[in-house]
């Protein structure tokens, strides 16, 4: 992003939180702290807070290269290595960077992890990423089995499985790399902490019903989203946040203002769309500035959710400490069934009063692309409002056509704009 | 009278259509797309107003025959002032210093070969299944007398490289081609008499008001035109292709960059779409590269492909690989008529599978595009549609190449009676 880029101020308090973090990690081996590597998706960063452990989010590493514009390279140094072209680019953004030094996206060095964890498994991708990142590192892996939500709820021996996988496998491996005993009041405190921050965050990606929406939920959601689906969950520093930038939004709803973006903010806001699908980061300005040219602003996203979905009401829970992490494992929204992101969308359609929905369907991540077409012609049908469904993908510049984008974001609105006049 | 303009600015051609009040078509223009977009809009609209002219004159005097006549009188008119610009600007080359060396013998076949063009002008002009446009008219018949008359003292590759220089200055010039400055004189030609003579007075003094203009196609964003001007090709496509079949509900449309699977609703409205992503896998351009590596015109290789006896099973639509696949199959020992039959499969199996994304194909189907004029492509089309989706109607109009300028000119009329209505 560019200098000139508008900024709200807790963007710009989140990228300091961020950076910092990154230090801490670049510090931790000076500072005798174990690592852990982890994906985003039902991640267990309370547990790592009780234990003093840092986590590195491979993702995260993958998605700030995309936005950084280095992860051209490093996805071709990874296919040098023999990863084909159709495996995800995250996996080959993450493996480039490791193989081009491991310096992390602010330029500082990441530290080796102590242990690899893995807390969902419905992306086989995870575990094909961590058997290539044991070879690197040989240290120990936990993989945590996690059943799909195939029939679009979570059971009691659903829980109590992954429950016993936390007190069986994991917690003893977090021992035994930091040779401290599990205490369960650390965790609870993680874990209240955890349920303030959450509340707030709902708050905020719930302003979007307002007309004007103060916030995109998309664009500018995924800026929101990044302390809690990552390694401030669980502390103070995440509550202050969301208390700050809930004050913020609820200061933009007062002074009936729209969303702040990169290119200023958006005056008019001419059409209200529902989003499933992540972002596009390579290019990540140029597709937001699309939405913003058209005066579109997204109210509702799944890539929100990503970490794992509060809209059912799910809060951590400090009083069912190691089952409420199950349970936040199993939420996550990519382990939720067809019929379930189905419903979610089309009630997002409803309740956000939204124009429609769009599809962006991402080439590399099978979890969420696989039945996005499915999806699309049934919110349709429920909502009566019109879909559409552009392809790009996560990290990988070749896969972002500016003018196909361009054209059919620009067609989808038009398509919206005369249904709107024909109704 | 008050007529509306849409302007379709697309990769290859660009057209333009005029409409009346009554939504009549009143005439089109086609020219080649070149660097300078405002130029080919420019020369595309002219060539509406002549025939929207021609047209009323049809309308004043109720005689095709003699309209037919005038008509092509006009057109050689047109041809040969292009010619004498063309004459023109060539000799203005000879004086170059790069030819100094042999300027004399140079423009002294330089007026041989355009005596001879102008001579046989109108046997060009009657051909059929020629091109329609002055750069390639030009091209074929100074290319063959310039082989006549090429020796050791002035090659064929200097008689050539004038002309390229040349036609490119006469290309981008808007020349004196109206039908005003030239009517009279092709009325001469056929020798009018006075009642159509005053039929012909009438027409010109007839003002052309336009009350609207609407700019669609790829390069869109290109045209000098205010936004609310410019309206996606999609919605173009659809409205066109209903107003030419008004019981169409599906739309494929097939042109030089990209492939769309439109549905509309009874009104034309586009409901849903998709188009190919961003590679042109499958598109014309496809054929083009075809043509090209096999030395053919791309008309020419339809044709080829309905003498298939053995259709080659072709999957990949790669344009980038279309040479090499072509260069395989041959070396394989396979025909070209059957590598050829197989390769317009393999590119409308591309178009059903986008089809079937969009909502598969109702009745009645339209096909537009460049590529619609490709009966091998047409065949090809007609067997997946029954072997798919059972009979269908499948409508091709022979000004298909026009659905988008025409779709662009509904707009233009309707935004024009909002106006109105509104003030
Ligand atoms: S495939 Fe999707 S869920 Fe799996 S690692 Fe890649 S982006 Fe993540």
């Amino acid at each position: 992003m560019s200098e000139s880029a508008h900024k709200e101020p807790s963007q710009l308090r989140q990228k300091q939180m961020i950076a910092d973090h990154f230090a801490r990690l670049a510090r931790a081996k000076q500072d005798g702290k174990k690592v852990v590597y982890t994906f985003v998706p039902g991640n267990l960063t309370e547990l790592f807070h009780a234990f003093g452990v840092l986590p590195v989010y491979p993702e995260i590493n993958a998605l700030q290269s995309g936005m950084r514009q280095k992860s051209g390279a490093y996805i071709a140094e990874a296919e040098k290595l023999g990863h084909s072209e159709d495996v995800c680019t995250y996996v080959k953004c993450d493996i480039g960077m490791l193989k081009s030094g491991n310096i992390g996206p602010t330029g500082e060095p990441l530290p080796e992890p102590d242990l690899l964890v893995l807390s969902y498994t419905g992306c086989f991708t995870f575990m094909k990423w961590f058997e290539l990142l044991k070879e690197e590192y040989d240290c120990p892996v936990v993989m945590l089995h996690v059943p799909y939500q195939g029939d679009g709820r979570i059971t009691d021996s659903m829980r109590r499985y992954v429950v016993d996988q936390l007190r069986t496998e994991l917690i003893p491996a977090l021992e035994s790399i930091t040779g401290t005993r599990y205490d369960e009041a650390r965790l609870q405190e993680a874990l209240a902490l955890s349920a303030r921050a959450e509340d707030d965050l709902v708050a905020v990606l719930e302003s979007a019903k307002h007309r004007p929406s103060p916030i995109d939920a998309y664009f500018g959601g995924v800026y929101y989203i990044g302390p809690i689906f990552t390694a401030f969950r669980g502390t103070q520093a995440a509550v202050d946040y969301y208390r700050d930038l809930r004050a913020e939004v609820e200061d933009r709803i007062a002074k009936g203002l729209g969303p702040v973006t990169p290119d200023g903010v958006l005056t008019e806001e001419k059409y209200r769309l529902v989003v499933e699908g992540p972002p596009n980061w390579t290019s990540f300005r140029e597709f937001w500035k699309m939405f913003y040219d058209e005066g579109a602003v997204v109210v509702a996203s799944t890539y929100t959710k990503v970490g794992g979905v509060y809209d059912n009401g799910f809060r951590h829970d400090p009083e069912r400490p190691l089952e409420t992490l199950a349970d936040y494992c199993h939420g996550c929204y990519t382990n939720l069934n067809l019929p379930t992101r189905v419903e979610m969308l089309a009630r997002y359609v409803r309740d956000y009063d939204a124009d429609g929905l769009l599809i962006n369907s991402v080439k590399s991540c099978n979890s969420f692309s696989a039945g996005q077409l499915l999806i699309l012609r049934e919110v349709e049908k429920r909502t009566g409002k019109a879909a559409t469904f552009i392809e790009t993908d996560l990290v990988d510049p070749r896969y972002f056509s500016a003018a196909n984008v361009k054209n059919r974001i620009e067609s989808y609105l038009q398509m919206v704009d005369q249904k709107r006049r024909a109704a | 009278m008050n007529v509306a303009l849409g302007i379709d600015l697309g990769s290859t051609t660009t057209k333009a259509v005029m409409l009346d009040e009554d939504e009549r078509v009143l005439g089109r223009g086609i020219t080649n797309s070149r660097s300078n977009y405002d130029l080919a809009a420019q020369i595309a609209r002219d060539e509406a107003f002549v025939g929207a002219r021609f047209e009323l004159l049809r309308r004043e005097l109720n005689d095709d025959a003699f309209c037919k006549r005038l008509e092509a009188r006009f057109r050689r008119r047109q041809h040969l002032s292009q010619l004498a610009r063309l004459r023109e600007t060539a000799m203005r080359e000879t004086e170059s210093e790069r030819v100094a060396r042999i300027a004399t013998p140079l423009r002294e076949r330089l007026e041989r070969i355009f005596d001879d063009m102008e001579t046989d002008a109108h046997r060009r002009l009657v051909a059929p299944k020629g091109s329609d446009f002055f750069r390639d008219l030009a091209n074929s018949a100074f290319s063959a007398a310039a082989t006549r008359y090429a020796d050791r003292d002035v090659t064929f590759e200097d008689l050539m490289s004038v002309f390229d220089k040349a036609i490119i200055q006469v290309e981008n010039t808007r020349l004196d081609l109206t039908f005003e400055s030239n009517i009279r004189a092709a009325l001469a030609d056929c020798g009018g008499d006075d009642a159509q003579a005053r039929a012909v007075d009438r027409v010109v003094a007839t003002e052309l008001n336009v009350i609207g203009t609407i700019g669609t196609g790829y390069g869109r964003q290109r045209l000098p035109f205010p936004k609310d001007s410019i309206r996606s090709e999609i919605l173009c496509h659809g409205l066109g292709a209903h107003h030419m079949f008004p019981r169409t509900a599906t739309v494929l449309d097939i042109g030089g960059q990209d492939t769309k699977a439109i549905q509309v609703d009874k009104n034309g409205i586009v409901t849903s779409f998709q188009m190919n992503d961003r590679c042109a896998a499958g598109c014309g351009r496809y054929l083009g590269y075809i043509a090209d590596e096999m030395s053919m015109g791309v008309h020419e290789l339809g044709p080829m492909a309905m003498q298939s006896t053995r259709r080659v099973k072709i999957t990949s639509t790669c344009t980038v690989f279309a040479g090499a696949e072509l260069r395989d199959r041959l070396t394989m020992g396979q025909r070209r008529e059957d590598i050829l039959a197989g390769l317009h499969r393999a590119i409308i199996l591309r178009a059903m599978a986008l089809l079937a994304r969009s909502g598969g194909i109702d009745e009645e189907f339209t096909f537009t595009g460049g590529v619609a004029n490709n009966e091998a492509a047409v065949s090809a089309l007609r067997e997946l549609v029954r072997e798919n989706y059972g009979e269908r109607t499948i409508n091709i109009s022979p000004s298909s190449i026009y659905t988008g300028a025409l779709g662009a000119a509904l707009f233009a009329l309707r935004d024009a009676r909002n106006r109105r209505a509104a003030a």
